[in-house]
């Protein structure tokens, strides 16, 4: 498989030099056309921003102050704004955690997604909406050609997000990035959006970049994790490799903290001690070490890079432990 | 829709039976009342000619009467006559009122066309020289009364290059330039000061809006700028600044009167000006009922626009 999207030495900073806030650093991570890739963190821990900035998305304040972003052999971040809008949408998508803010209230559910097909083909509305009932279709949303001219407000939670989807896959991107796409939905619906997800990219042999804090999607969706923790990477292997050898201690700490079957359901649920750091105040050397059961002096040195770690390129970031 | 219309027209009345009750009772409390004002143009006058002058007018019979006599002439239609001139009332307001609509409408479109899209500039721009620039102008407009301005405009051009704004109205269909030439400084003065509030109000909604998740999706699709605001935003920051333009209704009217006077337009506004000067009480009610049927209409008018803004309004 051949790399689609590569992330290197990425390092995000909001605010003005030189007091700018560096809230991902030294980042990279790469995907294949046909491959997921899971970026697993807690909130505040720069995944978001991570998936924004690879769509030049970072809004007033934020920017992009080392690295790279290869996409298809094209280094994004060096491109004008007009190149990058020619991308987005056509070549890379995005669907966002909030289908229920994230759908315009004032346009028709056919509109909006046939919108990124009529820009990007230069179709007339017509073959856009026609195009639109079809993909509506595509993501199960039933009675497809009525729906499109109802308005977002009159779709459930789980309906908005296939929309999204639908809106998402309506180019057919080589590179979808859905960010926490089921967070804000019923545990019963998350299923039915995930599988919705895979099945559809796999058709399209497309890239996935899913975003996420649920390990447990991870297992079930992911080719290959990342784990970030305070805007860098701690460790990255394939899914299977990940739960099977988990190295990190951050890592573990999250295992740990997955409720299972065979868990007492009188005790309590292992949590990791602590709270993430405040990324605007970092801690010396590695920031997890202030939470890590086996830190000891050397941690503080400096912040550790990721190196490999076993076979079959599983990474981590930790001196401390083998 | 047209259910709702016709509730929304009838529940006018009840408003409009308030607000003519307390215009009559509220005009007969100013001090000096019309009969004073008639007899002072004689040099003699004598209780006798008195008595027979407020009977002639009606004046003499208790105000609760009078009230009911004029309110059952107004539900025939028929709005009483002027007690100076004689003129039916409706006569009086049927020749004023196109002229005063005619200068609001005027100044409404001068408002929103300078507002809106010198909101959205500012929002654009946020914190740039353009949007302080802009938002100190707007600052002036709203502190600096209209009627100062009015003076200025009336006074320094004939100073400074012996030109003065028309002062003989012509109606709009006889000589439209001449008409235009009289009634559009006043309008744009008057859309100037309106529009202060509305291009503030219209810079906050649009960045509020721009935050708003569906921005960040609308440009994750590939959107340019442009089409980010006009086609996502636009509409989405429309409400409370419809809201306001509906607001500024009273304003509006009140805007047109002291204008009016400033620069010699005949409209509504003059004629209350008179009609107040001269006591002449079946005008001054005439003219209220008018304006506060346009009000009303106008906050109707504002209702039925946020249906067409916003889809959840409209089945909802």
């Amino acid at each position: 498989m051949s790399t689609l999207l590569r992330v290197e030495d990425l390092s995000i900073a909001f605010g003005e030099a030189p007091d700018d806030v560096r809230v991902v650093e030294s980042v990279t991570f790469d995907v294949a056309r046909g491959e997921t890739l899971a970026i697993v963190g807690e909130s505040g821990s720069g995944k978001s921003v991570t998936a924004l900035s690879i769509l030049g998305l970072l809004g007033h304040g934020g920017s992009i102050v080392d690295g790279s972003i290869c996409f298809g052999g094209v280094d994004l971040h060096t491109l004008d704004e007009a190149a990058v809008r020619r991308i987005r949408g056509n070549e890379i998508s995005m669907i966002f955690q909030e289908p229920m803010t994230s759908l315009n209230p004032a346009l028709t559910i056919g509109k909006q997604v046939a919108e990124p097909i009529r820009i990007h083909r230069g179709v007339s509305w017509k073959e856009a909406l026609e195009e639109a009932a079809q993909l509506l279709e595509r993501v199960s949303i039933p009675d497809p050609r009525q729906r499109l001219k109802d308005y977002p407000h009159q779709f459930s939670g789980g309906m908005r997000q296939r929309v999204m989807i639908a809106m998402a896959l309506a180019c057919s991107p080589a590179l979808i990035i859905a960010d926490e796409p089921t967070t804000a939905l019923d545990v019963t619906v998350q299923a039915q959006v995930l599988n919705l997800l895979k099945t559809l990219t796999r058709e399209m042999n497309s890239a996935l970049v899913l975003i996420t804090h649920d390990l447990g999607v991870v297992a079930q969706y992911a080719d290959k994790v990342a784990v970030m923790y305070a805007g860098g990477i701690v460790e990255t292997a394939t899914a299977q490799e990940l739960y099977r050898n988990p190295k990190h201690p951050y890592t573990l700490g999250l295992m740990a903290s997955i409720p299972g079957a065979s868990v007492n359901p009188r005790s309590r649920l292992k949590a990791i001690d602590g709270s993430p750091p405040d990324v605007a105040n970092l801690p010396d050397g590695c920031p997890f070490a202030p939470r890590c059961q086996f830190a000891h002096e050397g941690c503080t040195a400096f912040r550790p890079p990721l190196r490999a770690v076993g076979g079959g390129g599983h990474m981590m970031a930790c001196v401390g432990y083998d | 829709m047209r259910d709702y219309v016709v509730r929304r027209l009838l529940a006018l009345a009840p408003t409009l039976l308030f607000v003519s009750l307390i215009v009559f009772f509220a005009i007969r409390m100013i001090p000096g009342d019309v009969i004073d004002l008639m007899l002072s143009q004689n040099d003699v006058a004598s209780d006798a000619d008195r008595a027979q002058l407020e009977a002639a007018l009606g004046l003499d019979r208790p105000a609760l009467e009078q009230y009911g006599v004029w309110l059952f002439s107004v539900v025939q239609g028929d709005l009483g006559n002027s007690l100076w001139q004689n003129t039916p009332v409706s006569e009086l307001l049927a020749e004023r009122l196109p002229i005063t609509l005619e200068l609001g409408f005027l100044a409404l479109v001068v408002s929103i066309s300078v507002a809106l899209p010198i909101g959205i500039y500012s929002a654009m721009k946020q914190d740039t020289a353009g949007d302080y620039l802009i938002r100190s102008f707007s600052l002036i407009m709203l502190a600096v009364p209209s009627f100062w301005l009015g003076t200025l405009v009336m006074v320094f051009p004939s100073v400074w290059w012996r030109w003065a704004p028309e002062l003989e109205f012509v109606p709009l269909w006889v000589d439209p330039i001449r008409n235009l030439s009289h009634v559009l400084p006043p309008a744009i003065l008057l859309g100037l000061s309106l529009s202060a509030v509305t291009m503030r109000m219209t810079r906050t909604m649009m960045l509020e809006v721009l935050r708003q998740d569906y921005i960040r999706t609308a440009r994750a699709k590939g959107l340019s700028e442009t089409m980010v605001v006009y086609r996502h935003a636009l509409r989405n920051c429309m409400i409370p600044v419809v809201t306001l333009i509906g607001l500024q209704a009273p304003l509006l009217i009140g805007g047109t009167v002291v204008l009016e006077q400033i620069f010699v337009i005949p409209g509504m506004g003059l004629l209350l000006l008179e009609a107040v000067s001269s006591r002449d009480y079946p005008v001054i009610t005439g003219v209220f009922l008018v304006t506060g049927i346009a009000i009303l209409l106008i906050n109707l008018a504002v209702d039925l626009c946020y249906g067409f803004l916003d889809p959840r309004v409209r089945k909802g």
